[in-house]
């Protein structure tokens, strides 16, 4: 922990000082990781928006636009950068409704805890999996 | 006879009950709203995706533009401009410290939800008021 240091206000000597554990000290648990997840996947819907802007958009402009939008997303990378958004959907979805459930004042204990946190990354593989699914049945 | 307790606060700051942030709880409350419409909203999003998503250009007009599906995107934009806003608010004011950063990217955020909202409901108004029959 020698690296863990704060320097005194005014003093011009450093001090070693007991500072609150960061992420990489932490041992990592479900609902931390899910925690975590949950922003992260709140940041990545964030840029996301742009494709459905784009899609909006293309669609609004024209058959020609339209036939770019649909051809990226038809692409392999495409195709992957969609599954990934809707994971992101569907996982700060399950995340919200994990939210929900706090904030009614449910859900605390040690096993609650835990079958919520499996129940948000489980939940969210299984309705991307239904999503894409029925996607390329209808395709 | 007792002294009456002395205090600086207004009696207007007293009955606001907001304190020195001069904020309460607004942005709780907007974030847990927005998120239970965004809940009904992207189920019905992800239905008209799976719908018009691959689907040929006038089928996918067809399907957007229906009157139905025109107001669900616009509530969804509007509630999701409004969410991912304050949720972006808050990464910021957590990860960066620099005043002048954080005052530049809060004001970038709140600049990238209304364009990102204003384009997308250009294009639904557009697509929807469009609608021959």
């Amino acid at each position: 922990m020698s690296e863990v240091r704060a320097r005194a206000p005014g003093a011009g000597v450093e001090q070693a000082r007991p500072l609150s554990p960061h992420l990489q000290i932490y041992r990592w648990t479900w609902t931390m990781a899910m925690s975590v997840v949950h922003r992260i996947t709140g940041c990545a819907l964030y840029g996301g928006t742009l494709l459905v802007v784009w899609w909006l958009v293309a669609l609004a402009a024209g058959p020609g636009p339209y036939a770019t939008v649909q051809w990226v997303m038809n692409s392999i990378l495409g195709r992957l950068v969609l599954i990934g958004f809707t994971w992101a959907l569907f996982h700060h979805m399950l995340g919200g409704i994990r939210h929900f459930i706090w904030d009614l004042g449910y859900g605390f204990e040690r096993e609650a805890r835990m079958n919520l946190a499996r129940f948000t990354l489980f939940g969210s593989l299984a309705l991307t999996v239904v999503v894409w699914v029925i996607a390329l049945a209808l395709a | 006879m007792a002294e009456p307790t002395r205090t600086l606060r207004t009696t207007l700051s007293k009955i606001q009950g907001l304190g020195a942030a001069h904020a309460g709880t607004e942005h709780f409350w907007r974030q847990r709203l927005t998120a239970i419409a965004n809940l009904i909203l992207i189920i019905a999003f992800v239905g008209i995706l799976l719908a018009a998503g691959g689907r040929d250009y006038a089928t996918a007009v067809a399907i957007v533009s229906h009157p139905a599906a025109s107001i669900v995107l616009l509530l969804l934009v509007i509630s999701v401009a409004i969410h991912m806003r304050i949720g972006m608010t808050v990464v910021i004011e957590d990860y960066v410290h620099d005043k002048g950063m954080k005052l530049a990217a809060v004001i970038l955020n709140t600049f990238f939800a209304a364009a990102v909202a204003a384009a997308a409901l250009f294009a639904i108004l557009k697509l929807g008021l469009g609608r021959v029959v």
